[in-house]
C-alpha cells in the first residue's frame, strides 16, 4: 500500500470540497471495496476522505416512499420495518450480497460505488482498460498496468452477456442495486455545481469507450440519499441468486422482481437482472409483454424469451444465455407464488 | 487398557485457549528486535529476470535488507544430497529443472520469489516490496495439463495389472469414463509463514506453521548444516493445515538464511494470493475408467488411467489410482500414474490427498455401472465385497465395511430412494440421493513419547507431535487415562515442541496410532512400576503377582480381592517418589506385516436440485466411519464434520483457475476461489462403527482424518445423478454445469 493522506470531514460540503479540490482524492464509507482496491494498488490514492462522521444515515418515510440516507449500513437498510414491509425485494436483494460482516459495515452509497470483480481488473500486471490511470505518485497520470481487456478471450465465466464492449466485458457486482433499479429508485447527489436527482437506472452507465468510469457522478459530487417510490409488490417480490455457492459469493445471474397480482392477472411488474451487464439491467420489454397476462410458466418463459434480444457470450460465459432466461422464469414463478 | 468398552466424549481440552485467544499461533510470537519479511512474487510464469531494481525499496523507510538471486546469502547444505520430499529442499531431480530459491534468474512458476524485503514493521515491508521493479524476458507458460498430455512421464512406483490385461474389452457391460479434478488450495484460515531467530550462532529458535516441528527441524540442520539439537521448533496449535505444511518450503529456509544475515530475528507471513503459489495444491488430475460388469452385477475388470501435473522442478506423486486395486472383488484390474511436468509450482497432498481425487472417479463410475446394471448401488457394492485385501492377498485387519453401508443407509433414509433418476421432487426442486465409499490405509509409524506421573495424582503427557486441529491433545488425554485412571482434568499434554520426545509429522490419519501408541506404553511401564512397588516385599501387596493387580480411579487392588487397595500417591510417597518418569519408543512390529490395514467410510448424501438454475444443496450429509475404536467420540466427530465440509466443497464449489495465457491464477483470494461456507453445508450426521482393531495398536483405534473427505465429493455427484440423470464428471459441479435449457 502506497503512502496517502486521510482527512475525516463532519459535513457534505466539507466533503465535497475536499474531494473537488484535488484529483486522486475518494470518499471513504463503509470501506469495503475501496481498502482492498487500495491493497491491491488498483486504486492509488492521493487522499482518502472519511464521510462516516456525515449525517447521512437516516432512512425514513416521505410522501412519495421512503429515503434511504447513503450513509445508512446495508444491515441496516435490509433489517429496517419499513423496507421489510413495503420493499422485500431490497431486503432480500442486500441480505443476497456479501456477508453479514460486510453488510454490516458496507453503506448504500458505497454499495452503489462498488468496483466490478473482473480478476484482470484485480491484478495490476494483467491487461485491462478500466483501471484508468495511476492517481498518485511519480506515475500519476500513467496508466495503472498495461491496458488492453483480457477478460475478451479469457476467464469470463462471470462476465457480461449485454452492453459489453470491445474495451470492456466486466459486471456490475451489486445485488442491491439491482433492487434499486427494479424500483425505480431516485438517486440524489450534491456536488460543487449544486444538487441534482438522477434515475436509478441512469446512474451507472456501460463500458463503451471509457470503461474506467461506472457511473455518471462528475468530479466531487457525493451520493446523499435514494428515494425508493411506494410500490404494490411487497406480497409478490423475490431476489433469485444464482452464484457459485450458496453465500458470500457474485452472481453468475440474478433476477429482481415485484410483481402486484389480481388473481391470476399480473397487474404491475419490475423486472431487472444482476451479473450481466455494467450496470443493473432494467427488463421493461419483458415487464411490458407481462403486465395484463396470466402468471403461467408458458408467459414467463415467453418473457424470458424477449429479454435475451442482444446477448451476447464471450467463451466461458455462454452458459449465462441459458440460465439468464431460466432464473428469470424461476424468479417469476417463485414471486407469483409468494402470496 | 479396556478397547473393549467405548469412551467416553468428553470436550477437547484446548478449545476454551482456542476461543478465547489464549492459544498462541506461530504468528502470534513477539520477539524483541524482529523484522518482518515479505516476498515479491514473481508476475510472469516462465522466463527470465532481466533486470530487478531495489533501489527504491532500499532507501524506503524502515527497510532492513532487500534480498534477490543476485544477494541472497548462501545455504549451505542446499548443495549436498538432501534427504526427501517431506524434510529438505527437493533432491537434484530426474526432472528438467532444479529450483533453489532466489538462486538464479530463472523464472519457473507464477508467484516465484524474486525477492525478500525486510523491515522493521510488516506494513513499511510490504510498501517496500511494492517498489522493487523487475523486468523479464517472458517465455510461453506451459500451464495447460491437457496441453501437454503427450509429454507425460511415468513417475517411480510403476503401473499395476492383476489377472488378464484385456478382460475389459470382453465384459459383458462396460462402461468407460472420464473424470477431471481442478486444482484446489487448501486455503486454510491461518496464513502460513515462519519466525526464524538465531540465538547464537549456531543456535536457532523456529516458530512456523508446519505440521511436522521435528520434519523442520531436520530440514534447518541439513540446510545450515547444524546439529538438530540445537535447533528448537515450536508449533503447538495450528490454523489448519491439511497437507500444506508437510514439508519444509523454500522461502521458509530463505527466511532463515536472512535471519542470520541481518542479525535480528524474522517473521514470514504470506499473504492469501501467496497461498496459491508457495504452500502446494491438489493437482490438476484427469482419469480415465473403464469397467466391466457380468449381468449378474460382478466385476470383470477395471482398469484406471491418472495423469496429474507437477511442476518442471520436481515430481509430486500421490496414490490417485491404488484404491482401485483392492477395494473391490474384481479378478482383472490394472492401474496406470503419470505426471505431466507444467511451468507451475509444485503440488502437495490435501486432505484426502490423491485418494480423494481417486475415490471421485472409481466411486462415480461405481455408480455408474450399477445404473447401467439397474441394480441400487449399495447392492453393486455388496455383491462385490471382498474380505481379503486383493491387491496383496492379505486379511483386513479389520473391516466392517457392511455395517457401515447399513447404518449409513438407514440414517439417511435410502429407503425412499428411487433408483431412477429425476423421480423425486420436493418444492419443484428434483431431490436425489448418493452414496459412495472411502479408504485409506491405516498405519502405525514410529513415534515416542514421555508420561510423567506426579505422586500429587496429576499425569504429564509430552511428545513433539503438532495438533493441527483434530483433537490429538484430546485423544492423547484419553488415552493416558484409560491406562493410568488419572482424572482428565489433570491430565495435560504438552506438544507442538522439539524439546518433546520425537514423533511424525501429522499426516496420512496416523497420529493417534502412532503417538497415542507411544503414550500408551509410557503410561504402562508407570503402571507397571507402580505395580512392581505394589507387590515388592515390604509392598501394600506384598505377596500379589503383578498380573492380577488392576488399577482403578487412583488406586491399586487385586483383581479379584478387592479388599487390599493401595492409593497411587500413598505408594508413591511410601517409596519416596515425587514423581515416576517414562520414555516410550515406539517401532514397528512385523505383526503389522501380515495384514492389510485400512480404514473405511461411507458417505450418503441427499441433494436437491433446481433444474432451472442448476443449483445444487446438499440437503442432508450423513457419514460413517470404520476407523477402528474411537478414541475422543466428540473430536472424531468433529474431524468428520470438517472432512465433509471439505468434501462439499470439492464437490461443489473449490476450483483455482488458471489463465493459461498468462500462466497466472485469476481467482487467487477467498472472495473468488470458494469454499464451502454455511449455507452450503448441511446438519452433519456422523455415526461410528467404534469396533476395536485387534491388529494395529492396544488402542484398536484406526486413524480417520482423511476417511473424513475421501468418497464424499463422489457422494454429491451420484446424488445429482439420481437427482436429474445429468452424470458430472468434472470438478467442482456448478450451476453451469447442472442446468437444463428450458427456455
Amino acid at each position: 500500500m502506497n503512502p496517502f493522506q486521510f482527512t475525516r470531514v463532519s459535513t457534505p460540503k466539507a466533503a465535497i470540497a475536499a474531494v473537488t479540490k484535488e484529483s486522486g482524492t475518494y470518499f471513504l464509507a463503509g470501506g469495503t471495496n475501496l481498502i482492498d482496491l487500495v491493497k491491491r494498488e488498483v486504486i492509488i490514492p492521493e487522499r482518502l476522505v472519511d464521510i462516516n462522521k456525515l449525517p447521512l444515515a437516516t432512512i425514513e418515510k416521505t410522501a412519495t416512499g421512503i429515503r434511504i440516507g447513503a450513509m445508512a449500513k446495508n444491515s441496516a437498510v435490509a433489517d429496517h420495518e419499513l423496507v421489510k414491509k413495503h420493499f422485500p425485494l431490497l431486503s432480500m436483494a442486500l441480505n443476497a450480497g456479501a456477508s453479514a460482516q460486510l453488510r454490516n459495515m458496507a453503506t448504500v452509497g458505497g454499495n452503489m460505488m462498488q468496483r466490478t470483480r473482473c480478476s484482470y481488473f484485480y491484478d495490476t500486471s494483467m491487461p485491462c482498460n478500466k483501471r484508468g490511470p495511476v492517481q498518485s505518485g511519480p506515475d500519476k497520470g500513467q496508466p495503472n498496468g498495461p491496458t488492453g481487456c483480457r477478460a475478451i478471450g479469457g476467464s469470463n465465466r462471470m462476465h457480461a452477456i449485454f452492453g459489453a464492449s470491445g474495451k470492456c466485458i466486466a459486471v456490475h457486482p451489486s445485488d442491491m442495486c439491482i433492487a434499486l433499479a427494479a424500483l425505480d429508485a431516485t438517486v440524489n447527489i450534491s456536488g460543487p455545481k449544486g444538487d441534482r436527482s438522477v434515475p436509478f437506472s441512469e446512474f451507472h452507465r456501460l463500458p463503451g469507450d471509457m470503461p474506467q468510469k461506472d457511473n455518471t457522478l462528475a468530479p466531487g459530487e457525493l451520493i446523499m440519499s435514494v428515494d425508493v417510490p411506494t410500490n404494490a409488490f411487497s406480497e409478490h417480490s423475490y431476489y433469485l441468486k444464482v452464484r457459485d455457492r450458496a453465500s458470500y459469493a457474485f452472481a453468475l445471474v440474478s433476477v429482481g422482481v415485484g410483481i402486484s397480482m389480481k388473481g391470476k392477472t399480473i397487474q404491475d411488474i419490475r423486472l431487472a437482472m444482476g451479473g450481466v451487464a455494467h450496470k443493473p439491467w432494467r427488463l421493461k420489454e419483458a415487464e411490458q409483454f407481462l403486465k395484463g397476462k396470466e402468471a403461467t410458466e408458458a408467459n414467463f418463459k415467453q418473457a424470458a424469451k424477449l429479454t435475451m434480444t442482444g446477448a451476447k457470450g464471450y467463451g466461458e460465459n455462454d452458459f449465462k444465455l441459458t440460465l439468464a432466461p431460466n432464473s428469470i422464469v424461476e424468479a417469476l414463478q417463485v414471486a407469483t407464488k409468494t402470496a | 487398557m479396556k478397547n473393549e468398552t467405548k469412551n467416553p466424549a468428553i470436550d477437547r481440552i484446548d478449545g476454551r485457549m482456542k476461543v478465547t485467544g489464549g492459544a498462541k499461533y506461530f504468528a502470534d510470537f513477539d520477539l524483541p528486535d524482529l523484522a518482518y519479511c515479505v516476498i515479491v512474487g514473481s508476475e510472469i510464469a516462465r522466463g527470465t529476470l532481466t533486470n530487478i531494481d531495489t533501489k527504491k525499496a532500499l532507501s524506503a523507510p524502515g527497510v532492513l535488507g532487500v534480498f534477490t538471486h543476485l544477494n541472497m546469502p548462501p545455504i549451505p547444505g542446499w548443495d549436498a544430497p538432501a534427504g526427501g520430499q517431506a524434510d529438505g529442499p527437493p533432491p537434484k531431480p530426474a526432472t528438467e529443472e532444479t529450483y533453489r530459491i532466489l538462486s538464479g534468474p530463472k523464472i519457473l512458476f507464477d508467484g516465484q520469489p524474486i525477492a525478500l524485503v525486510v523491515a522493521n514493521t510488516y506494513e513499511r515491508a510490504t510498501y517496500a516490496a511494492s517498489l522493487v521493479n523487475a523486468k523479464y524476458s517472458k517465455q510461453t507458460a506451459r500451464t495447460s495439463l491437457e496441453k501437454h498430455i503427450d509429454k507425460q512421464v511415468t513417475p517411480k512406483g510403476g503401473d499395476y495389472s492383476r489377472g488378464k490385461a484385456y478382460a475389459y474389452q470382453s465384459a459383458p457391460v462396460k462402461l468407460e469414463a472420464d473424470y477431471k479434478i481442478p486444482i484446489e488450495v487448501h486455503n486454510p484460515m491461518e496464513l502460513h509463514g515462519i519466525t526464524a531467530h538465531w540465538t547464537g550462532d549456531k543456535q536457532l529458535m523456529i516458530y512456523a506453521k508446519t505440521q511436522g516441528v521435528n520434519a523442520t527441524q531436520q530440514a534447518m540442520a541439513q540446510a545450515f548444516k547444524i546439529d538438530p539439537k540445537n535447533i528448537r521448533v515450536h508449533t503447538e496449535f495450528m490454523g489448519g493445515g491439511f497437507g500444506m505444511g508437510l514439508r519444509t518450503w523454500p522461502q521458509e529456509t530463505a527466511v532463515v538464511a536472512i535471519a542470520k544475515k541481518i542479525g535480528r530475528p524474522v517473521k514470514l507471513v504470506i499473504n492469501r494470493s501467496q497461498m496459491f503459489t508457495m504452500v502446494g495444491h491438489r493437482p490438476y488430475t484427469v482419469q480415465t475408467i473403464q469397467m466391466g460388469a457380468d449381468n449378474h452385477g460382478r466385476l470383470v475388470a477395471i482398469n484406471h488411467a491418472a495423469t496429474a501435473e507437477t511442476a518442471s522442478y520436481e515430481d509430486f506423486t500421490e496414490a490417485t489410482v491404488n484404491m482401485t486395486r483392492f477395494m473391490y472383488e474384481c479378478p482383472n484390474v490394472s492401474t496406470r500414474y503419470r505426471l505431466v511436468r507444467l511451468d507451475r509450482s509444485v503440488p502437495i497432498w490435501m486432505r484426502g490427498p490423491g485418494e480423494a481425487t481417486g475415490a471421485f472417479a472409481l466411486e462415480s463410475a461405481m455408480d455408474e455401472m450399477a445404473h447401467k446394471l439397474s441394480m441400487d448401488p449399495i447392492e453393486f457394492r455388496l455383491r462385490n465385497y471382498t474380505e481379503t485385501d486383493p491387491e496383496h492377498n492379505l486379511p483386513y485387519s479389520s473391516k466392517h465395511l457392511k455395517e457401515a453401508y447399513e447404518r449409513g443407509a438407514d440414517a439417511i433414509g435410502w429407503k425412499d430412494r428411487k433408483n431412477e433418476p429425476g423421480s423425486l421432487k420436493e418444492d419443484n426442486w428434483l431431490v436425489g440421493y448418493g452414496m459412495s465409499t472411502g479408504v485409506f490405509n491405516a498405519f502405525r509409524w514410529e513415534a515416542s513419547a514421555r508420561a510423567i506421573l506426579h505422586a500429587d495424582g496429576s499425569l504429564v503427557i509430552q511428545s513433539a507431535v503438532t495438533d493441527i486441529g483434530p483433537g490429538t491433545g484430546t485423544a492423547l488425554t484419553m488415552i493416558a487415562h484409560n491406562v493410568l485412571g488419572v482424572p482428565f482434568d489433570r491430565i495435560k499434554v504438552e506438544y507442538g515442541d522439539t524439546s518433546h520426545p520425537k514423533a511424525p509429522s501429522q499426516g496420512g490419519s496416523a497420529i493417534v496410532s502412532a503417538v497415542g501408541s507411544a503414550v500408551f506404553d509410557a503410561c504402562t511401564k508407570i503402571k507397571n512400576e507402580l505395580f512392581e512397588l505394589a507387590v515388592k516385599a515390604n509392598g501394600p501387596l506384598a505377596g500379589a503377582q503383578t498380573a492380577d493387580l488392576v488399577l482403578t480411579e487412583g488406586a491399586i487392588s487385586i483383581e479379584k480381592g478387592l479388599d487390599k487397595k493401595v492409593a497411587v500417591g500413598k505408594l508413591m510417597e511410601s517409596s519416596q517418589l515425587s514423581k515416576i518418569e517414562k520414555d516410550a519408543d515406539l517401532k514397528g512390529s512385523p505383526d503389522l506385516q501380515k495384514y492389510s490395514m485400512y480404514s473405511f467410510s461411507v458417505h450418503f448424501v441427499k441433494v436437491k436440485v433446481n433444474s432451472l438454475t442448476g443449483a445444487v444443496r446438499v440437503t442432508k450429509a450423513v457419514s460413517v466411519a470404520d476407523s477402528g475404536r474411537i478414541i475422543s467420540p466428540k473430536t472424531a466427530a468433529s474431524q468428520m464434520i470438517g472432512g465433509v465440509t471439505g468434501g462439499i466443497g470439492m464437490a461443489l464449489t473449490e476450483e483455482a483457475v488458471i489463465d493459461h495465457r498468462f500462466g497466472r491464477f485469476i481467482n487467487n483470494n477467498l472472495a473468488d476461489y470458494h469454499v464451502a461456507v454455511h449455507a452450503d453445508v448441511p446438519a452433519i450426521e456422523t455415526i461410528f462403527i467404534d469396533k476395536p482393531d485387534p491388529v494395529i495398536n492396544p488402542m484398536g483405534a484406526k486413524g480417520m482424518g482423511e476417511i473424513a473427505l475421501i468418497g464424499f465429493a463422489g457422494a454429491v455427484a451420484n446424488a445429482v445423478f439420481n437427482a436429474t440423470g445429468q452424470r458430472i464428471r468434472e470438478l467442482p459441479i456448478t450451476p453451469d454445469k447442472v442446468m437444463q435449457r428450458e427456455v
